[in-house]
């Protein structure tokens, strides 16, 4: 009985997963569904849970700690759109919200805030959603853990909502 | 004495037509027999604002030299020496130059109202403090001259001067709002559609706040006994706006209700609190998931609440009936077999009876099959 209730409350974020956690962060630009499904599918292979962080940059003229309606409502549809996707997928998902004043500010506070195994990066093709060669190169020299850095996307998407 | 009486024109940008407005009452006050003075007033070129003013009398302004140049401002002392039953006083959030005895005009307006002088006013409602960052976010133009909140809920009247953010803009467009070099940039900044319907909404968000706060006093009778009393039931005071309540427990999940219960709050115009009530100390777990659940806060504009207590409906009826709560939001409950429904009713049903006045949803996991059990809270 008691090992039921433990697969139970293990349950809370949907399938159970393990202790292993992977860091999936994406920003108000757009992620694109290849490089998702790369970090659902490494995550399912390691049966760890995927920490999807919308990364979210807070403009100067704010205050940091300022609440950011707008990206709000760009960073609450992506995570419900990552969440069902996981769920195809049966990968347990624990989501994060992180702000900056830059992207790279908010990857900063991530590392700093965050407890993870792995970190999956979708670089950008050209304009496209994803990292620039200047954040993956910064994150290589400055994140622990393992880093996966997933190819551009061609079929990239931006945002729904 | 008795303090003077204080009524706001307030507006969702420059050129609704707030400072017209104030003029107009303060003409009908006068032909109603008032002694109506202007205390400060700032047409902006306006030809229509300032023929309003026409008439009425215009109080001496204060001349004060200011790094080289000739400004003017209100002349607090003038105002109280002429002391008019009712003065108008335009730009309620203004900085005034150095060398009154009040650094802001709300400060000069408090101390005429002080000596029994009624005050008209005007303001912006980018210039109230609390709305200061929200505003800048939503048109990416900060505000510096800033109006405490306190100010505008101790008003005694709040009208909100209302126009379409498309008449404002076909307003400015005629040059009727500023001069024509002035127009388009105007239009290219602050003056965009969703701008201003932004501001709009804010507007009118923050006066059926003003009148819900001022509603309930005012429902209330003097008995023959010379006791006050309430011609209204308690519970029925939260008529115009909406407050939220999540309950969460600090695990992955909770994650999903608050973004749930933010997006019903957005459509409601309505403040969101998120509450976790612990029965012990939270553990390693619950500590990171906690601090997750205060950044995702923090960022949604949401208020998270962490109360202690061992039984969370009691803990969350009182917190509901402090913060006037109109919605409680909640995952959904544990499926507990027939006899342990029958001795311990969940915490919904729990709820439901004793909250009779606040509406309860189940936040539905559409993500998860109906077979799986989610862990919710315990009652």
């Amino acid at each position: 009985v008691s090992w039921l209730k433990r697969e139970k409350q293990s349950g809370a974020s949907g399938p159970a997963g393990g202790d292993k956690r992977i860091l999936f962060p994406f920003d108000a630009h757009g992620l694109a569904p290849s490089a998702l499904d790369a970090a659902l599918r490494l995550a399912r292979s390691q049966s760890g849970t995927l920490v999807p962080v919308f990364l979210a940059r807070v403009p100067l003229h704010l205050s940091i700690d300022a609440a950011l309606p707008r990206q709000s409502k760009l960073a609450v549809a992506m995570q419900d759109a990552v969440e069902q996707r996981a769920d195809e997928f049966d990968v347990p998902v624990d989501s994060r919200i992180e702000r900056g004043r830059s992207y790279r500010h908010a990857l900063r506070q991530t590392i700093a805030n965050e407890r993870f195994e792995m970190i999956v990066l979708a670089a950008a093709a050209g304009d496209g959603p994803g990292f620039n060669a200047g954040d993956v190169a910064w994150l290589l020299a400055n994140a622990p853990g393992e880093i996966v850095v997933l190819r551009p996307a061609l079929a990239a998407v931006a945002p729904a909502d | 004495m008795a303090r003077g009486h204080h009524k706001i024109f307030l507006g969702m940008a420059a050129g609704v037509g707030k400072t017209y407005r104030m003029l107009q009452e303060g003409q009908a006050e006068a032909e109603a027999g008032r002694d109506v003075a202007i205390g400060y007033l700032e047409p902006h070129d306006r030809p229509a604002t300032a023929a309003q003013a026409e008439g009425l009398e215009t109080l001496p302004r204060r001349g004060i030299s200011y790094r080289g140049n000739r400004v003017e401002d209100m002349d607090l002392t003038a105002i109280i020496t002429r002391h008019p039953e009712l003065c108008l006083i335009d730009e309620l959030a203004h900085t005034n130059a150095p060398g009154g005895p009040h650094e802001k005009r709300y400060e000069d307006v408090n101390e005429v109202l002080d000596t029994g002088i009624d005050v008209y006013s005007t303001v912006n409602v980018q210039h109230l403090e609390s709305l200061n960052d929200q505003v800048s976010e939503l048109t990416g133009i900060r505000v510096r001259e800033t109006l405490p909140d306190a100010v505008l809920a101790s008003a005694d009247e709040v009208v909100l001067v209302d126009v379409t953010p498309q008449s404002l803009i076909e307003r400015l467009i005629a040059g009727k709002v500023y001069k024509p070099e002035a127009v388009q940039p105007a239009l290219e900044n602050f003056f965009k559609i969703e701008n201003l319907n932004a501001l709009r909404e804010v507007a009118l968000r923050q006066v059926a706040e003003d009148v819900e706060a001022k509603r309930f006093p005012a429902q209330t009778a003097l008995r023959p006994n010379g006791r006050r009393e309430r011609l209204i039931d308690t519970h029925a005071q939260q008529a115009i706006s909406e407050r939220l309540l999540a309950l969460i427990t600090p695990q992955p999940g909770a994650q999903r209700i608050v973004r749930r219960a933010w997006r019903s709050a957005q459509r409601l115009g309505a403040e969101l609190d998120v509450l976790w009530v612990a029965r012990a100390n939270p553990t390693a777990e619950q500590s990171e998931q906690i601090e997750a659940l205060r950044r995702l806060a923090s960022v949604l504009g949401a208020h998270l609440l962490l109360e202690q207590g061992d039984d969370v409906a009691l803990v969350t009826q009182r917190v509901a009936r402090e913060r006037n709560t109109t919605y409680i939001l909640m995952g959904p409950p544990h499926h507990h077999g027939a006899l342990t429904r029958l001795l311990r009713p969940s915490l919904a049903a729990r709820l439901l009876r004793t909250l009779p006045e606040i509406d309860l949803r189940i936040v539905a996991d559409r993500t998860r099959p109906a077979e799986r059990d989610v862990p919710e809270l315990d009652p």
